[in-house]
């Protein structure tokens, strides 16, 4: 019996080791619940935590990549929400969950190049282990999500979508993000506050 | 005079016999697919959403065009979608679809809000791609896929459908 427990230990570790390796991406937030801090790397080599802006009321956490048409075709619009909203108290921080050894141009030095390039007036974080995008339950380049701060703790106010077109900015009817932060900044929960986009699968390291 | 006949007709017999010839591919809406997906029969669809620019659905497109091969004499119909904008039909999406020499049917969804149509498309589509859809309505069943697939895991799946 004595033997068979550091068996069974062993048995539990694995089975739950297993169980968090396996755990679909798909889970992940749902609006109201709190979001986990985290502390990655920035592009300018400092480790970045939601609680380091004590002046936030929120952020605007969008998982975006180099690589993606989609994401590509964002950048501005991202990089516009930021003037708009860091002003607010809703700066955006940009995460990079893929892979580069799946996606080549998202290395860490190709997103310090294109932090540089496109002159990102905010972070743009490398999820090296992609923890934070599975805690998230991001699945797609780019997936949007709002937190607004609580307290000490940082609530998920809304998950999903920019706007209704994606190839043109100047076509676009509905823009779901400014929507949900006028109803966010004024207080109330966003009308909206979960939207679908099409977008490229987050690479995902290889097992 | 008989040889020039010959000719003519060896001529004309290779155009229409050209395999792959101008391969079309159809711009729809969404009420057109939707009534694709809907109808009674017993035709097991393998529907693959998919871009040019997506490079795990551009890895994983022949496995389902093999499937139109491979299944040609049971009920199943293999669906690409393209989830390339429109205005990149002739630029893209037609150049790819020749090269590649496609035998499935290829179509492209002409949509651009994707919060109003992916629910439509499936509730459980979140939006990345590839995504894929395997459903035969008469036997009531339905399977889905945001995720790259294997060539063994898709066969897998269709034998699921077709025994």
């Amino acid at each position: 019996m004595k033997k068979l427990l550091p068996f069974l230990a062993a048995c539990l570790v694995l089975a739950l080791s297993s169980f968090i390796v396996l755990r679909p991406a798909a889970e992940g937030y749902q609006v109201g619940d709190k979001a986990a801090d985290f502390k990655l790397k920035n592009v300018d080599g400092k480790l970045v935590s939601l609680a380091d802006n004590k002046a936030a009321k929120g952020y605007i956490v969008v998982f975006t990549c180099n690589t993606c048409p989609y994401a590509k075709a964002y950048e501005q619009r991202i990089i516009d929400l930021n003037t708009k909203y860091a002003a607010q108290g809703y700066p955006v921080v940009a995460i990079n969950p893929n892979d580069p050894a799946v996606a080549p141009g998202d290395s860490f030095a190709d997103m310090q190049k294109r932090a540089k390039d496109k002159k990102y007036a905010f972070p743009y974080l490398q999820d090296e282990t992609q923890q934070v995008a599975r805690q998230y339950g991001a699945t797609r380049t780019p997936h949007l999500y709002v937190l607004t701060r609580q307290g000490q703790d940082f609530v998920v106010s809304y998950i999903g979508a920019i706007d209704d077109n994606s190839e043109d900015a100047k076509l676009v009817k509905t823009k779901y993000l400014e929507n949900a932060m006028t109803d966010i900044i004024a207080g109330k929960p966003a009308s909206v506050n979960s939207t679908k986009a099409i977008g490229c699968t987050i690479k995902w390291k290889r097992a | 005079m008989n040889q020039l006949k010959f000719l003519v007709l060896a001529a004309a017999f290779l155009l229409l016999a050209l395999p792959g010839q101008a391969q079309k591919v159809a711009v729809i809406k969404l009420p057109e697919l939707q009534k694709r997906l809907s109808r009674p029969t017993d035709t097991t669809y393998v529907v693959n959403f998919w871009a040019t620019w997506c490079a795990p659905c551009v890895k994983e497109l022949p496995h389902f065009d093999q499937l139109t091969t491979t299944y040609a004499r049971q009920k199943v119909k293999v669906l690409l979608v393209s989830m390339d904008y429109a205005s990149q039909l002739d630029k893209k999406v037609k150049p790819f679809v020749q090269k590649r020499a496609l035998k499935s049917e290829v179509v492209l969804l002409n949509e651009t809000d994707p919060n109003t149509y992916l629910d439509k498309v499936d509730t459980k589509w979140t939006g990345a791609l590839p995504f894929t859809i395997i459903l035969n309505n008469a036997q009531r069943k339905r399977v889905t896929f945001e995720q790259e697939l294997s060539a063994e895991e898709l066969h897998k799946q269709v034998q699921a459908f077709v025994k």
